[in-house]
């Protein structure tokens, strides 16, 4: 469904991207993965057509969009949704206004947008009650959440995209977006690219994963498949999530909810 | 050598911005006359523009046409054409300070608002969610801030030049210039064709301030920091940009009429 071949881009002759190559079949989600700086985002504003690349194609069904005029652009990105980093919402329009812009825009009428703001706030895990509430009054979990119902409100696009959108969460507020993620890939079956440095995020939410390295791709297939790999770069990019893993592995074994001994609750003096 | 390589790269990049702000200007008054209308948008800046500039534009330009008042009045009490004082005002207020005082005036208050605002919603993204979201940038931000301009400033200009011209009679009482022939001089001169002249000028000047203002705002980088110096480096190209404006637009109408 969206193809990158070969795709070259750079700023002021600084190379962002060299060469990158993937694809993503329909129904899947793809987890672009890498350090900041690596060039992550920059895949997704080619691919909204914010830039256009110096070399290589994007196709998108078929059709490719780097040599599309503007006005074929504006109907290429009405197939996609996008979440921005820390959700760009607007912040002079309400929660309702900021999810319900796309249907103004195309001439939907009030009741229609009020009814359409009700069912993605609900379909989003949110109160319906917030649709009037500004950006700013909300937690940073709930308006990636409200950035997430205005990119679905966006034409019901086939293909959602995600730039890093649990950076800067708690772990909490992070998981419900993974969750929410990973439903509306299952229950809808929306094409997704989640551009991310989170190993964890990348391994709940990707069917399979583009490792990014100084803008070259050093890293192609599924998370199982990552893990195995013995490139170098990856090697120490992963060596956190590993000590991670081990950590609450030794953690879960000294609780007790391992196969090592009692937890501290039954411990003389343990913190229950 | 270098040095000689170093100003060469300073005068390319002038050169190049001056193209793109050429080329963006042009895009904007093509957009701001083809649909689609944000009306909405352009109701809220007309309001912004007019209402919120209105109380500022009316105190400067009463406070101003007293002081040129007072200094019209002695010199022609000196050659004895006290009764010319209502024609000089008019000539003076309605051509030249009326517009120049409410550009400034204006340029000040609204290129600094327009560049914060869309200085903040650049580093927020927020631009770019408006292009993703199929909305061209152009119609929704900039034109309706153009049209607003184009409708506000020349009925602030107007206010404002009747407070100065207002202003000059009271001081015109003090140096016993009566009613009745400061409002015969006034009277005389304000013609249509001085009127016009007047009302022209701030066509020119709204371009200007929307075209400074949105472009710093759009190209502004570097958070908080950038958008501050965007937005102090706005205001300052946009009064003395209003000034070079006047003095090319007045060279322009005096040929075209012939005068």
């Amino acid at each position: 469904m969206i193809e990158f071949r070969d795709v070259s881009f750079s700023i002021d002759d600084r190379p962002i991207l060299t060469r990158v190559s993937f694809n993503v079949e329909r129904g899947q989600t793809r987890v672009i993965l890498g350090p900041s700086g690596s060039g992550k985002s920059t895949i997704l504003r080619l691919l909204i057509g914010l830039w256009r690349p110096d070399s290589g194609s994007i196709v998108v069904d078929g059709e490719d969009i780097t040599q599309v005029t503007p006005e074929r652009m504006r109907e290429v990105r009405k197939r996609m949704g996008m979440v921005f980093q820390q959700g760009a919402l607007f912040d002079s329009m309400t929660v309702g206004e900021n999810i319900g812009y796309t249907l103004l825009e195309d001439g939907h009428d009030e009741v229609e947008i009020e009814e359409a703001v009700r069912t993605y706030l609900l379909q989003v895990g949110l109160d319906p009650a917030l649709a009037d509430r500004m950006p700013d009054e909300l937690s940073g979990g709930m308006q990636r959440r409200v950035a997430i119902a205005r990119a679905l409100a966006a034409r019901n696009p086939d293909v959602l995209l995600y730039d890093e959108p649990t950076t800067g969460l708690d772990p909490q507020s992070a998981e419900r977006i993974t969750d929410l993620i990973v439903q509306l890939r299952d229950t809808m079956g929306k094409t997704s690219i989640m551009v991310t440095h989170d190993i964890a995020d990348a391994f709940k939410v990707g069917n399979r994963v583009t490792v990014l390295d100084r803008g070259m791709v050093v890293f192609e297939g599924t998370p199982a498949e990552l893990t195995e790999a013995s490139n170098a770069f990856i090697g120490e990019f992963l060596a956190p999530f590993r000590k991670a893993v081990a950590a609450a592995s030794r953690r879960m074994d000294t609780r007790g909810l391992g196969v090592g001994g009692p937890g501290p609750q039954h411990q003389p003096g343990g913190n229950p | 050598m270098e040095a000689l390589a170093a100003v060469g790269n300073r005068v390319r990049r002038i050169l190049e911005t001056v193209q793109d702000v050429t080329l963006f200007c042009v895009s904007v008054i093509r957009s701001a006359f083809f649909p689609p209308y944000y009306k909405h948008e352009i109701l809220e800046q007309v309001h912004f523009a007019m209402i919120g500039s209105m109380f500022i534009v009316m105190f400067s330009a009463l406070v101003a046409g007293q002081a040129l008042a007072i200094q019209l009045a002695r010199e022609l009490a000196k050659t004895g054409a006290k009764s010319e004082l209502g024609h000089f005002m008019v000539i003076s207020s309605v051509r030249a300070l009326g517009p120049v005082l409410t550009g400034i005036v204006v340029a000040s208050r609204m290129s600094a608002g327009i560049t914060a605002e869309l200085g903040a919603m650049k580093s927020s993204d927020q631009i770019d969610a408006l292009v993703a979201f199929g909305t061209d940038p152009l119609k929704r931000l900039v034109a309706p801030r153009m049209i607003g301009l184009w409708i506000a400033l020349p009925v602030l200009t107007v206010v404002g030049d009747a407070l100065s011209v207002i202003g000059g009679g009271f001081v015109g009482l003090g140096y016993h210039v009566t009613f009745q022939s400061y409002y015969n001089g006034v009277a005389k001169y304000l013609t249509p064709t001085n009127l016009l002249v007047g009302m022209i000028k701030p066509v020119f000047f709204a371009v200007l301030i929307t075209t400074v203002a949105c472009w710093k705002g759009l190209t502004s980088a570097g958070g908080a920091k950038g958008v501050g110096v965007a937005t102090t480096q706005s205001v300052v190209i946009s009064s003395v940009g209003i000034l070079v404006t006047d003095f090319i637009s007045t060279k322009l109408i005096f040929r075209v009429l012939g005068w």
